[in-house]
């Protein structure tokens, strides 16, 4: 095979990637090239090259999931934090455009609660609108809790409104409500995520299942698979702000365990 | 206004339990009849309407955070004087169970009808039980009836305390601390159930006094509704004792549900712990940045289509397909007929009737079948074959009910057919006649077959004798 046909063929699997709701199985082309991406080191390189040329970056090629591809932020197939804000009817203000991202991340951290689920291929998760709604809010009444306790619980600053932390702003807005003609809020905290939940369903990243609780939906082997990336991507700029610290390996990993003596103590 | 402002705080406090919290449609019209007792003289309609803009006002609708913003100053410790934000809410709309929108009042709301401010529930309930038994001695019931409200809006926000963190619990049990925390508030809890009872008990024994011995009409009307308000309260109580007591039971079956899954194989990021923690901490101006990494990367591509506009045009040009209501018409697929040529020449069907024909009493061998049919026909033996074969397996019982005279049958009996064309077993083929279950011994008619058979094979084992 010549070297064009190798890079048109290494072009048509990247193009694959960018039909998320393709799987190999269904389709015999994809499944051949993706059999080639993983058998071929030099199909693999190219087909990596195309990607990078694009901007794009390929997370995971397997039979499952077929080639997932994540965008950087320079690539035309970003998908914009701005953009998408202002398209779902927000003044597209920072605190608007930081609750939209917030319902994203709340229903990923649902979605795989545990550091374990997020590494384990065949885990997957479900969630709902309200669950993923009750989940933020939860977390942002025990930062309150945390703040009050340490008598830092003070109102924010009027003249400095981007100093507010968010958490504040989170628990400001409604958690849903009704409008005159009988419709749901969708500036309420439940609209913003139920928004998030569609959206990401309409990427094939999420399946919905029913419609219980404001929306059921369960995860794709993609999404873990962008979550895994996005959470490291994150995880390097909180890094940049000096707010998570690497520590031992360990890290603040750890979760509670609870040893016979604390149960028998209930 | 301002009165019905209350009053709608009021009804969405006390429709509050454990569960849900008040309907809309239930506080609208409960808080028009109120404001009819305001204005009498004004229609239904514009009560309606009056208690459906308090409502809304109370949830300030129209507002991107359904809430309220007080602006106010004050000098910061290090002397700078300093504008803050109070955010907070009166009413608010939560989602029901049944996927409705009910009402539920805030802190802030509960706080303007005690009259007070940043109380502790415990001493609070404490200063209002002496109260209230202090009112009810000296006879001053309207006292006594706005202190007993009181008792009441305390105990039901101490049941929205343990409601929520049970909530927290069956989502995740770290995130509420069961091992000193939740163990010590139930305890209180339970502490301040026991003490209550006891309290409004002899609250109502007063009261009920009261009621009896009241000299004027209005001291019994309201001895009476303080009687009621008390009997709320224990109601209340017990509501709250037994989800107290379901507490612990369903903090460890969430915790069998959780704690006890599948351990870790390998450990990844920690969305909770290192991602949204520390983004939900984060100022708003940092946040935005942080976040709109995480979006970008999770939220997947976005392709945009690339059009030529030669493909436009066609697409533009295109007539769409007409769809007909009812599908369209199904057509009658036109068959045609195909005429089966016989496999053998109609003469060989002749032979074979003529053939076959045998007498009863007079069975024969296939190989002489054959022979006779070879001088007849040369494709008359093949045909004889066919037939016979079909024979062997005959089935007799369609036949009786048929009500045919004979059947004919092919019986092996093991000699070995030679013949130039064919091999195999050389078949005595005999017609076989049938004994109509009337003639019969009476045995039924599968008898009366096996009968008539086993005297027709009689014939063919003589033949074989013979030969």
């Amino acid at each position: 095979m010549s070297a064009a046909d190798t890079a048109a063929e290494a072009s048509r699997l990247v193009g694959f990637g960018l039909r998320p709701k393709l799987v190999p199985s269904r389709d015999d082309e994809y499944r051949r090239l993706v059999r080639r991406f993983r058998s071929d080191d030099e199909f693999a390189t190219v087909t990596a090259a195309v990607a990078r040329g694009l901007d794009l970056v390929i997370l995971e090629v397997t039979e499952r999931t077929g080639v997932v591809v994540a965008s950087t932020e320079e690539s035309v197939f970003a998908i914009r934090m701005t953009d998408y804000a202002r398209r779902t009817g927000g003044d597209g203000k920072a605190h608007e455009r930081v609750l939209h991202a917030l319902a994203h991340l709340g229903a990923a951290t649902l979605a795989f609660p545990r550091p374990a689920d997020l590494a384990d291929e065949t885990y997957l998760g479900r969630i709902t609108a309200q669950g993923v709604e009750a989940f933020v809010r939860q977390a942002s009444t025990a930062l309150a809790e945390t703040a009050t306790a340490e008598g830092a619980d003070t109102d924010p600053s009027s003249d400095r409104p981007g100093l507010e932390a968010v958490w504040r702003v989170y628990k400001r807005r409604a958690q849903t409500g009704a409008t005159g003609d009988g419709r749901k809020l969708h500036t309420s905290t439940t609209g913003i995520v139920s928004k998030a939940l569609a959206f990401l369903a309409d990427q094939g990243l999420l399946v919905r299942t029913g419609d219980a609780r404001g929306g059921t939906y369960r995860t794709t082997p993609r999404y873990r698979a962008q979550v895994r990336e996005a959470g490291a991507i994150m995880f390097d700029e909180l890094l940049a702000l000096g707010i998570t610290e690497i520590t031992d390996g360990t890290g603040t990993l750890t979760a509670v365990e609870w040893s016979p003596d604390d149960i028998a103590k209930l | 206004m301002s009165e019905l402002g209350l009053h709608a705080i009021d009804l969405v406090t006390l429709a509050m339990d454990f569960d849900a919290g008040a309907s809309p449609e239930r506080t609208v019209e409960d808080l028009s009849r109120y404001a009819a007792d305001q204005a009498p003289d004004r229609s239904a309609a514009e009560h309606e309407h009056a208690a459906g803009w308090v409502l809304e006002n109370l949830l300030n609708v129209g507002s991107a955070d359904r809430g309220f913003r007080a602006v106010y100053g004050m000098t910061g410790t290090d002397g700078r004087y300093e504008r803050r934000d109070f955010d907070f809410r009166l009413l608010e709309e939560v989602p029901g169970a049944d996927g409705g929108i009910y009402l539920r009042a805030s802190n802030e709301a509960v706080n303007v009808l005690v009259g007070a401010l940043e109380v502790d529930i415990e001493s609070a309930q404490i200063a209002a039980d002496v109260r209230l038994e202090t009112l009810i001695r000296r006879g001053r019931l309207s006292d006594a009836q706005a202190a007993a409200q009181a008792a009441r809006y305390r105990t039901i926000q101490y049941g929205e305390m343990l409601r929520q963190r049970l909530e927290a619990t069956s989502r995740d049990v770290r995130t509420v601390d069961w091992l000193t925390a939740m163990p010590t508030f139930i305890a209180e809890a339970l502490e301040h159930i026991e003490a209550r009872c006891r309290a409004e008990n002899a609250i109502l024994v007063n009261i009920t006094e009261a009621r009896d011995t009241a000299d004027t009409p209005v001291r019994k009307q309201q001895a009476a509704a303080l009687v009621g308000i008390v009997r709320d309260c224990l109601r209340r109580h017990e509501q709250l004792q037994a989800a107290l007591q379901n507490a612990g039971r369903r903090f460890r079956a969430e915790q069998d549900r959780q704690t006890f899954a599948p351990q870790p194989m390998r450990a990844d990021l920690d969305l909770h712990a290192q991602l949204l923690q520390p983004a939900l901490a984060l100022p708003v101006r940092d946040a935005d940045g942080v976040l709109a990494a995480y979006f970008t990367r999770v939220v997947g591509l976005a392709v945009r289509p690339a059009l030529r506009l030669a493909d436009l045009f066609t697409l533009l040009v295109t007539p769409p397909a007409v769809r007909e209501a009812l599908g369209s018409e199904i057509e009658e697929p036109e068959l045609s007929e195909v005429a089966e040529v016989p496999r053998f020449p109609e003469e060989c069907y002749e032979h074979l009737e003529w053939l076959l024909d045998l007498d009863v009493e007079a069975p024969r061998r296939l190989s002489g079948l054959l022979e006779e049919a070879r001088e007849l026909h040369p494709e008359l033996p093949l045909l004889v074959v066919v037939r016979v074969l079909a024979l062997a397996a005959q089935e007799i019982g369609p036949a009786v009910r048929h009500g045919a005279s004979s059947v004919l049958l092919a019986v092996d009996d093991g000699t070995v057919l030679s013949d130039p064309e064919f091999a195999g077993a050389d078949l005595i083929v005999a017609r076989a006649g049938l004994i109509t279950p009337a003639e019969g011994d009476g045995a039924g008619p599968e008898g009366a077959v096996v009968g008539a058979l086993s005297r027709d094979l009689m014939p063919a084992g003589r033949e074989r004798g013979a030969a």
